[in-house]
């Protein structure tokens, strides 16, 4: 009897990946190291996920990301009572959960980690929003440490030959900043080593996502949600080139092996928005109910999207080029050309648009992005309201009617 | 053949039986607390009133928010589905259907053979839905059914600028002790919900002829307000409040086809 308690099913045991317990390793090793920085002699600075890291590495200096942490906090399902403590602090319910979650940790040291280690000094990259120049500002005030803005030129149309100078004029300051925080010069040996292992790792992780592109997918856009964490931490670092060529060998043996993650996958789904951190087994497994996979999503190809603009030899006068241009930084017409290339690479049949009450950078503009993908390319949206970690903005019954429902007029 | 639709929605329960494409009767119940007993009490009802027995009913599908718990449906479809399937039935012509209920109103555009092409749902909030006029009514101290004939004769509708049912009610009470007429009040208060609906209608594109269900099609002046705002002719299925469970009945007669095909 006790054998048949614990007996697995087998099928389901096939499709999970098993590089799953490798990463999870990897980001405890990596938040026990920075939460130990200070006993090791090493500095923290936090930086925003859209910010040149890479700088940091070749610096030795510890990267940490508010962002991620807030995506670990969704995602254990703590969001809402750090929301609430924030905006008992005077915080809007409008400003960013991320930012409310972060800046609540800070003064509580809750969340899943205890909160993250104070930094020694801040990096601020405006390329994602105008929402972290504020919590940064807020957190610099708080912690008493000094902060280093990145400004990124919004692309309207072209980055113009003023706007480059601009953010390499930036770049050059940013490496003065960190050798006067750090005591020391800059490697630039060390430094084209780091830009060569990150150009190396965006590619793998974009081979990665590129594998669901298979029919079926080996992989979906939930597993890419968790995977992510590490182009975005530790990027520039052997340890994401490793980790993501393991991934990569796994995905390409599911596809020979024909394991599919969604099994009887049928329906082809592509992801609009951050994820809906406390709720990806839930949307997860009511896709799969209908067989239907979501192979791709807009945000974790944002980091690799930009790859081809980085000149891995001159790192310090493209990097910052190509970190101005992701994909929240750019015009509509700029995202819809790489959403209708993301259409047509992971061949779906559908869109799914998470309305983010949080992140207005991310979400103003679906509706005509919607009117456009339907217009243009034909294929059928669906928009959710949500938001990635305060869960008093999702009602289940109310998406779950919506997913039904989109399901039924695709199935047709 | 025999089949029928059950709508559990949040406020009433609703049942349709239909016998080869033709309407056997409809029923309207309150949910109340327990949405899988209403289902099954409005069906009783429905059979007990028609006079036929249980086991004639081929197929049941259920439907609305409570869809889920009615454990003896045979299937549940959503309601967005469903409605243009009863929207259809009523009038095939209809490519646009406007379904504003107690608690959501929905838009829904359809092709010529009843399916959906795409939709657009307000749930999150009570502004442009049935409870609103309710609210509304209540403030004015009207009843509910006189509504959409007082608000005929407000010559001048008075503005209601917030959208917020809350603040929309207060800003009710405070033109009625400015002296307002309860039909300029009442005519603005259906403005509102028709620029509430039809800003959601416009999202999804409006194509002719478009047919309204759900209980507020039973209100003249909230039907007027919208033909206003959408510059077309709206026509009203005679079985607007029932459209949901007759959608599912006819869905079900798909389903009975296919399994004994
Ligand atoms: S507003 Fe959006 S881009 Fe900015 S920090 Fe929040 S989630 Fe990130």
């Amino acid at each position: 009897m006790a054998d048949q308690a614990i007996a697995k099913d087998p099928e389901k045991e096939r499709r999970k990946i098993k590089s799953v317990s490798k990463m999870k390793e990897i980001m405890t090793t990596y938040y026990i190291e920075a939460k130990t920085a200070r006993e090791n002699g090493k500095k923290v600075a936090w930086i925003t996920s859209g910010g040149p890291v890479e700088f940091l590495i070749a610096m030795d200096v510890i990267p940490v990301y508010p962002e991620n942490h807030g995506a670990m906090i969704g995602a254990s399902k703590m969001g809402v009572d750090l929301c609430e403590k924030a905006e008992e602090m005077g915080y809007s319910r409008d400003l960013c959960s991320y930012a409310r979650t972060d800046i609540a940790c800070s003064i509580t040291n809750g969340g899943p980690i205890g909160g993250l280690p104070a930094p020694d000094f801040l990096v601020c990259c405006n390329n994602i929003c105008g929402t972290v120049l504020k919590w940064y500002e807020v957190a610099a005030r708080f912690y008493n440490v000094p902060l280093f803005i990145l400004d990124t030129p919004f692309i309207h149309s072209t980055f113009s030959e003023a706007s480059r100078k601009y953010v390499v004029q930036q770049t050059y300051e940013y490496i003065a900043f960190l050798e006067k925080q750090c005591g020391k010069k800059m490697d630039f040996e060390r430094m084209t080593e780091v830009s060569r292992l990150a150009v190396q790792g965006l590619r793998l992780w974009q081979e990665v996502l590129d594998t669901a592109a298979h029919k079926p997918a080996p992989m979906t856009a939930f597993d890419a949600f968790f995977h992510l964490a590490l182009i975005v931490t530790l990027r520039g670092t052997q340890t994401v080139v490793d980790y993501y060529s393991q991934l990569l060998a796994e995905m390409r043996q599911r596809i020979a092996d024909g394991i599919a993650m969604v099994p009887n996958e049928k329906y082809r789904l592509l992801w609009d928005n951050l994820p809906v951190w406390y709720r990806t087994k839930w949307l997860s497994d009511k896709f799969s109910s209908h067989n239907a996979c979501l192979v791709g999503d807009t945000y974790t190809s944002a980091w690799s999207g930009v790859m081809d603009l980085i000149d891995e030899n001159n790192f310090i006068e493209t990097g910052a080029v190509a970190y101005s241009s992701v994909y929240i930084n750019v015009s509509l017409d700029i995202m819809f050309e790489t959403l209708k290339k993301l259409i047509k690479k992971y061949d779906v049949d559908g869109l799914v648009m998470h309305s983010n009450r949080s992140c207005k950078p991310y979400s103003l503009g679906q509706y005509d992005l919607q009117q456009m993908v339907m217009r243009e390319l034909k294929i059928p949206t669906l928009i959710i309201e949500a938001d990635m970690v305060d869960e008093r903005s999702f009602s289940e019954s109310q998406i779950e009617t919506r997913i039904d429902a989109f399901m039924e007029t695709l199935k047709k | 053949m025999i089949t029928a639709g059950i709508d559990i929605g949040s406020i009433t329960a609703k049942a349709a039986i239909l016998e080869d494409g033709r309407i056997l009767g409809a029923k309207v119940l309150f949910t109340g607390y327990n949405s899988r007993l209403a289902g099954q009490a409005v069906l009783d009802d429905l059979i007990a009133e028609i006079g036929i027995t249980r086991d004639r009913i081929e197929v049941i599908v259920a439907t609305g928010y409570g869809r889920n718990s009615v454990d003896f449906a045979d299937k549940a479809i959503t309601e967005i589905t469903c409605h243009a399937a009863g929207a259809h039935f009523i009038d095939p012509s209809v490519r646009f259907i406007i379904d504003i209920g107690g608690q959501d109103s929905k838009v829904i555009r359809i092709d010529e053979n009843g399916r959906v092409v795409d939709f657009a749902m307000n749930d999150k909030c009570a502004a442009g839905t049935g409870r609103f006029l309710e609210v509304m009514a209540r403030a004015l101290e009207v009843d509910l059914d006189g509504f959409g004939d007082m608000s005929l004769k407000g010559e001048t509708p008075a503005k209601i600028s917030s959208i917020c049912t809350v603040f929309a009610e207060s800003e009710v009470i405070s033109l009625i002790s400015k002296g307002e007429t309860r039909e300029n009040i009442i005519a603005g208060i259906h403005e509102s919900v028709a620029s509430r609906v039809s800003a959601l209608a416009k999202r999804v594109g409006v194509t002719e002829p478009v047919m309204m269900t759900g209980g507020v099609a039973k209100n003249i002046g909230a039907l007027r307000a919208l033909e206003i705002k959408l510059e077309t002719v709206i026509r009203v299925s005679p079985h607007a409040q029932v459209n949901g469970a007759l959608g599912a009945a006819v869905l079900a007669g798909g389903i009975a086809l296919t399994k004994y095909s």
